[in-house]
């Protein structure tokens, strides 16, 4: 359809787009194998060292604390980012409109915002900064991000589909399994999937919202600081593009459809 | 919507049943004459690289006392975290000066009793008593670790070797140099001026006068075209001076001492004019969860070995005399490199970091306190 | 609750602190927001916040919008599930050693300054100032939007494109006319992450920034450091204002649809 050049100019570019983002990753890579502790360029001489020293009882329990935080929060943004979506989406009340936007703010805002907002909330209502506040402050952009997938689902979705369904003499629970769940089970798998990436990687929300643990990156953080240990951190950063390759993959096999693209566009914090 | 409000009430009841255990103990008076058992448990405020495995480790071994360290990015964070969650969250921090006395006077640490430190007799004088954690007698911390902020130079771009702060403020080296991007380094900049613009009759680099301040601040807007970097990070520095971006610059010997093993060919050295340095402290919560244990690892980290560890882990110098012969044994010539158990005399011409306060030692509350010098700081870097 | 938080900051901005023991106290005034009027330095921080977060969103659509076509309508689905792919996994390894490695690109004897030197080049010296900072922006947050511009091109129907050759328009006449209007929204979604995000960001200023390369986000984090909270909390009113007024217009054009 588009004339050979533009086809030609197009593919290029995002050759170069693909490489723009690939070559820093590559260098990652790279260094994760550095002999010295002081990384320059270029790289005299290689070794496998860092990759034993990453495996460490701080690594562990940090990597461990993540994935805990992460799959909470995303447990909780699915519970209630669909059910805020299902609001939005099917029921006219007064202030709907308001609603919408302001569930958009929590990753509309810059995340130092928020971080000190609940950094001041918690501290106000003297609850202790603990696994579970890096929980709520990670809640409140996962929410967003299932919302916003959910709510991108429903409405491409005619609501004459669940009508239709009582209709023909279908109990809520039929409907809801037969036609609202084939509906939204990608959606909430994109959303889940992608707060659970936020989460993993959020460091500012974070650092106002931990109490004496660190999350991986909070531990990167402390990592890249004095520098001792830093293939460590390339290591780290390395085996987690490789790790989460593979739900990333499956998901978008599961998701063929543009779900899993809206997502990424709510994605951001 | 009724259903999402619930929600969120639910999610409100969630986090409250989740987040809010019983709250703090609070402080007890007087001081504890001796260290009951552990509570199992420690949570401190650390700069990296004070609790690293090889002596927490073994500690928590013999006390049960598991230690949960948060790294902290600057002195600011530890004053910050310090008073989280009403002061409850940590038990101790690793305070540097500029901290400490914002700590004391904001009453988020509290006395301890050094008798309880069987090291504590090994202590150089200096440390023993320091004013940077010690008022009136007394103590509200265990002194650990010190060491001088030095001046680092490229040698083989920067010829002849410098002898004086004046090089970081000379055009000579436009676009080279480094210095830390802390407030405290106003304090720098005073003391440079206490030697070369004597009239300013500048006689404590932190406490200073409007019109002393004014004077530091301006040399310091003059600088700031020199600089390459303000470094944040200690990584930041050495980044700098390995990829040549930066010749010259403020530093500490943890800097210097990575620099050299990496065979960057670098020199430091403390200038004609004297230096500052920091020296840090051991400080325990006034709200302290896990008294004994706080006072276990504070009898921990001023053993000879840990401190000895510590020091060439880190690139600094033990508070404990008994320490330096640990550290030659660690490695060949550490305890002379760090100045291990320094004379008076050197130490002396240290300025050691203390947090700036409106009260001057004349007695006048005319100095300037540190969140104008944070301030001042921050608008002069712009 | 997230919302009281919110107010709760925005009310704490008018508070003061007590210079002795930095305990916030409750007595009302405007000193803070005065204060941020009255210096200079402060209203260069904001500009320049304000201004790198505006190039790093113009960068990143002019980067992303052919991508999002070749995504949209000349990639087969193999190489399109490929460059999705592609696209997707940066956004998994840590934000912060991808700043980092471009810190170590950068510098005077990266590996940038390296092959422009292989190549005969002068070297480009750009590790450690602003332009570093705004190209590190501008590579994080490249994915969050060409996501978004890919989504909004996928919808639009080949027939309006056709429609519009038929009756005689060229090639940019119909990217004028038809394509951009329509993926506008798609735009305008990415815009709002670049933006806020680079708006809110302290730690890519920190890591890779030069001797001026203060952001809000800096001064923030600073004065929390040094107890002055109020203060703190006035100038994150900056953003905040920044980005509603932002989320305003962006509504106006339909962005929310396109999330």
């Amino acid at each position: 359809m588009e004339r050979r050049a533009t086809r030609v100019a197009l593919t290029a570019w995002t050759v170069l787009v693909v490489l723009f983002l690939w070559i820093p990753l590559a260098l990652i890579l790279l260094y994760a194998f550095n002999k010295s502790n002081v990384e320059s360029w270029p790289i005299s001489s290689f070794t496998t060292h860092w990759f034993h020293a990453a495996w460490n009882s701080e690594v562990r329990s940090a990597l461990w604390l993540s994935v805990r935080v992460g799959l909470t929060a995303t447990g909780i943004a699915l519970v209630l980012g669909s059910m805020a979506a299902f609001g939005v989406a099917r029921f006219r009340f007064f202030g709907r409109e308001a609603i919408s936007f302001l569930l958009i703010l929590p990753i509309a805002l810059p995340g130092i915002v928020t971080g000190i907002a609940l950094n001041s909330a918690f501290l106000a209502g003297h609850i202790l900064l603990s696994t579970c506040t890096i929980i709520v402050g990670h809640a409140t952009f996962c929410v967003i991000v299932v919302y916003n997938n959910v709510l991108a689902r429903l409405r491409r979705s005619s609501p004459s589909l669940i009508e239709a369904s009582q209709d023909l003499g279908a109990d809520g629970w039929q409907t809801f399994r037969f036609v609202i769940w084939p509906v939204l089970s990608t959606a909430l798998v994109a959303g889940g999937l992608l707060a659970f990436a936020l989460s993993f990687d959020e460091v500012v929300v974070t650092y106002f919202t931990a109490g004496a643990q660190n999350t991986l990156p909070l531990l990167i953080f402390g990592y890249i600081r004095l520098g001792q240990q830093l293939p460590v951190v390339n290591v780290i950063a390395f085996a987690m593009i490789l790790v989460t390759a593979i739900p990333v993959l499956l998901a978008q096999r599961l998701v063929r459809d543009a779900g899993l693209v809206r997502g990424a566009g709510a994605a951001a914090h | 919507m009724k259903r999402n409000i619930r929600g969120y009430v639910l999610l409100a009841a969630f986090t409250a049943a989740l987040c809010v255990p019983a709250s703090g103990v609070s402080a007890s008076k007087g001081l504890p004459t001796s260290v009951g058992k552990g509570e199992g448990k420690l949570n401190l405020i650390a700069w990296e690289g004070y609790t690293q495995g090889q002596w927490v480790k073994p500690f928590q071994k013999k006390t049960g006392c598991k230690v949960h360290a948060h790294y902290a990015g600057s002195s600011d964070d530890m004053v910050t975290l310090m008073r989280q969650g009403g002061g409850t969250q940590y038990d101790g921090v690793s305070a540097s000066g500029d901290a400490s006395l914002r700590l004391i006077y904001g009453k988020d640490v509290q006395a301890v009793n050094p008798k309880l430190i069987p090291d504590f007799k090994n202590f150089i004088p200096a440390l023993k008593s320091p004013p940077h954690n010690t008022i009136k007698g007394v103590h509200y911390g265990i002194s650990l670790q010190w060491g001088p902020n030095t001046l680092l130079w490229n040698t083989k771009k920067v010829k002849p070797a410098p002898t004086s702060w004046s090089s970081i403020y000379s055009k000579k080296y436009k676009g080279k140099i480094t210095v830390p991007d802390n407030p405290i380094q106003i304090a720098d900049a005073a003391l440079y001026l206490s030697k070369a613009k004597p009239s300013l009759k500048i006689s404590d680099p932190y406490e200073l006068t409007q019109t002393q301040f004014n004077a530091a601040i301006s040399l310091l807007k003059r600088q700031k075209p020199l600089i390459k970097k303000y470094w944040a990070l200690a990584s930041d520095e050495i980044g700098l001076f390995k990829s040549g971006d930066a010749v010259i610059g403020a530093s500490w010997p943890y800097q210097t001492n990575t620099l050299k093993a990496d065979k960057v060919r670098v020199k430091d050295e403390i200038p004609k004019e004297g230096a500052t340095g920091w020296a840090d402290t051991w400080m325990m919560s006034a709200h302290v969860q896990h008294p004994n244990c706080m006072y276990k690892w504070m009898q921990w980290v001023s053993t000879p070995k840990v401190q000895a560890e510590q020091a060439i882990y880190f690139g600094e110098t033990p508070a404990n005399t008994k320490a330096c012969s640990i550290m030659n044994k660690l490695s060949a010539g550490s305890a002379q490199q760090y100045h291990c158990g320094a004379s008076k005399k050197y130490f002396n011409s240290i300025k050691f970091w203390k947090t700036p306060i409106s009260k001057c030692d004349n007695g006048k509350n005319d100095c300037m306190n540190y969140s104008q010098w944070q301030q001042a700081w921050t608008q002069m870097k712009g | 609750m997230y919302l009281a938080s919110l107010v709760a900051l925005f009310l704490s901005s008018f508070w003061t602190v007590d210079p002795f023991t930095s305990v916030v106290q409750h007595i009302w005034n405007v000193d803070n927001y005065k204060l941020l009027w009255e210096q200079s330095a402060y209203h260069s921080i904001a500009l320049r916040t304000v201004g790198i977060a505006a190039a790093v969103t113009a960068a990143d659509a002019v980067l992303a919008f052919p991508v999002g076509y070749f995504m949209a309508r000349i990639a087969g689905g193999r190489s399109r599930a490929f460059i999705f792919v592609a696209v997707l996994l940066p956004l998994w390894s840590s934000y912060l050693i991808r700043v980092y490695i471009w810190r170590l690109i950068l510098d005077h004897d990266g590996v940038l300054n390296w092959s422009l030197r292989k190549v005969g080049l002068p070297a480009a010296n750009i590790g450690y100032t602003n332009w570093a900072v705004w190209l590190i922006f501008t590579y994080v947050w490249l994915p969050f939007m060409i996501l978004p511009v890919y989504g909004a091109l996928e919808r639009v129907p080949d027939s309006f494109l056709e429609a519009s050759r038929d009756l005689g328009a060229g090639g940019w006449t119909t990217f004028r006319r038809i394509l951009l209007p329509l993926a506008l929204p798609g735009v305008i979604a990415g815009s709002i992450f670049t933006f806020s995000l680079t708006l809110g960001d302290y730690i890519t200023p920190l890591l890779a920034g030069g001797a001026s390369s203060q952001f809000i986000g800096n001064v923030v984090y600073d004065s929390i450091g040094s107890q002055q909270t109020p203060f703190a909390a006035a100038f994150a009113a900056v953003p905040l204002v920044v980005m509603a007024v932002y989320l305003l217009i962006a509504r106006r054009l339909g962005a929310f649809e396109a999330l």
